[in-house]
């Protein structure tokens, strides 16, 4: 069988998500290619070429492909299943967007999100915002899937792929991109940072908000989340927000502050390889999940721990 | 112009979801069942649309057992002005459900359905843009501002990093995010109102469409669990352990 990786990229860089799809897609067979759909992507598609294990890159550019169109990217995809048995997607908010839709062109199932393969037609994928797992096995003929990225590791580089530029589609259609505007931020991408610091409805307020993570944040070196209750709140914007209806993250250190640990919180970061909690509530369910607890107002614990951490040399 | 939205009856946001014993499900006995919360946001944004004069109708549809009547009876109470049920036992997936809904879609003729972006309980992310694909409608996912004018939809989507602005050409699909809006609690004369309001129920099986499942569920399992961490006394033991221990500063 062949599979399709759908890589996750900006037209500028290639993000990891794709090296991670990449492993998922090598267990379900050694012929993987690469789709870059973008525009002015070629230095995408190089990158793409890289990755140990790929067959071979395909990339297609247009504008409707570069904005990110979904009916463009679907438009690409289904008539090129014809020589694939499964398309893998990561399961990122573009992803998302368009990989439903060439299921159902198809006329199969997508098996959303999933964590582990387990052979080419069997997966396990979270459902009821991770508190269960789910096995499924599909009876479609292809298979459209979607790939929560940070459970699989990223594939290495090393590959030396071809670059074929194919035909880039019927273009999008009845949809017309306006704008779009992204937060430029020195700081590491929410989902693939190694630590995340993350603060909650305790801050009281945008300004506090800003005053005590974001400074604990860049001396870590790391990106900034929060819990919903905040983003609710308006203390951090909603691309913040982590858990079941925000991101998934799995960061090496995963720092919670003033997060009391709902479960929706939870589903976005339990996964984390370790887990600090400060909080003054020593009930909070936080603690459960955390490696570390530190039970504590922030206001005096948190320049306590950039304190320590000068200290100790970071 | 006439709003279609499609909501779905399931586990209450508030209750922690349990594995049955035997894996084969969600334990979803004596459990309390309530609107899901995206489709509730979809709900709310027609009936603001409806209210600030941008549409005229506003028809909810739900895909469920009879019990969805309740559901439908909370979107009447918001503010649709009539329901109709789809009733069928069976859990159809998003496939099948994009599928009932385009017939439903084939009777009533909306401009633009809004629905909720994701389901709780099955996290699937997937029925609206199924259903814009089989319809040959545009898609605007994940809006977090909507704005419809003659024969377009401007909207606003949450996408990873920031936003983008898209104008999709009417009929269209739009899937609404948690920014959209702050859904309303029924009022208690707008329940009794919505016990009057019309509930037209249609099986499933007199639609004509496939049904089966694709997938078949192997098992359902608890997610492993975390062990039990350990509490610190100060933050330089914190640093400290992160350090030494864990190793990950």
């Amino acid at each position: 069988m062949a599979v399709l990786v759908v890589a996750d990229h900006d037209n500028a860089s290639l993000k990891d998500n794709t090296h991670k799809t990449v492993t998922a897609a090598l267990a379900l067979s050694n012929d993987v290619d690469i789709l870059v759909a973008g525009s002015g992507a070629k230095g995408v598609a190089d990158a793409a070429a890289k990755i140990a294990g790929v067959r071979k890159v395909l990339l297609a550019e247009s504008d409707s492909l570069g904005q990110g169109l979904a009916e463009a990217v679907e438009a690409l995809i289904v008539p090129l299943m014809a020589n694939y048995d499964a398309v893998l997607t990561p399961a990122t908010s573009q992803g998302k967007n368009f990989s439903p839709r060439i299921a159902a062109k198809l006329d199969v199932a997508q098996i959303s999100e999933i964590v582990e393969v387990i052979d080419a037609s069997t997966f396990v994928r979270p459902i009821y915002a991770g508190n269960a797992l789910e096995t499924v096995k599909s009876s479609d003929g292809k298979k459209v899937i979607t790939v929560r990225a940070t459970a699989f590791k990223a594939a290495g580089e090393g590959g030396s792929a071809a670059v074929d530029s194919i035909d880039a589609g019927p273009g999008a259609g009845k949809t017309t991109f306006v704008s779009q505007q992204l937060v430029k931020s020195a700081r590491p991408e929410l989902t693939a940072a190694k630590i995340v610091v993350s603060g909650g409805r305790a801050m009281g307020s945008a300004e506090e908000f800003q005053r005590v993570i974001d400074p604990l944040a860049d001396k870590l070196g790391a990106a900034v989340g929060a819990s919903r209750a905040a983003v609710d709140a308006g203390y951090a914007p909603n691309d913040y927000q982590v858990g079941q209806t925000g991101k998934v993250v799995a960061p090496e250190l995963y720092v919670a502050i003033g997060i009391s640990g709902a479960i929706q919180h939870l589903a976005g970061m339990k996964d984390s390889k370790i887990i600090v909690a400060i909080n003054k509530d020593g009930d909070a369910p936080i603690f459960q999940v955390a490696d570390y607890g530190l039970v504590a107002d922030y206001k005096s614990a948190v320049p306590e721990l950039m304190d320590a951490l000068t200290a100790a040399g970071v | 112009m006439k709003v279609l939205v499609p909501v779905k009856r399931v586990i209450d946001y508030n209750v922690k979801a349990r594995v049955k014993a035997d894996q084969s499900g969600i334990d979803l006995a004596n459990v309390k069942m309530s609107m899901n919360p995206f489709c509730e946001i979809a709900v709310e944004e027609a009936v603001r649309q409806k209210e600030k004069g941008a549409a005229t109708e506003v028809v909810a549809v739900s895909i469920g057992p009879a019990q969805a009547q309740e559901t439908l009876r909370t979107a009447l109470a918001m503010g649709a002005d009539r329901a109709i049920l789809i009733q069928t036992d069976a859990d159809p997936e998003p496939l099948a459900v994009a599928k009932l809904l385009q017939a439903v879609i084939a009777q009533e003729n909306p401009d633009v359905v809004i629905m909720g972006k994701q389901a709780i309980d099955g996290d699937n992310n997937a029925t609206g843009q199924m259903l814009s694909a089989l319809l040959g409608w545009p898609q605007a996912t994940f809006a977090n501002a909507i704005e419809l004018s003659a024969g377009k939809a401007s909207v606003c989507r949450d996408v990873d990093g920031g936003i983008q602005n898209v104008d999709v050409a009417l009929p269209a699909i739009i899937t609404a995010d948690l920014r959209l809006n702050e859904p309303r609690y029924a009022s208690l004369p707008n329940i009794m109102k919505a016990k009057k309001k019309p509930l037209d129920i249609t099986e499933a099986a007199s639609l004509g469409v496939d049904l089966a499942p694709r997938l078949s569920v192997v098992k359902v399992t608890e997610p492993p669990k975390r062990g039990g961490g350990i509490k610190v006394e100060t933050a330089a033991d914190l640093v400290n352990k992160l350090k030494t221990e864990a190793g990950v500063l």
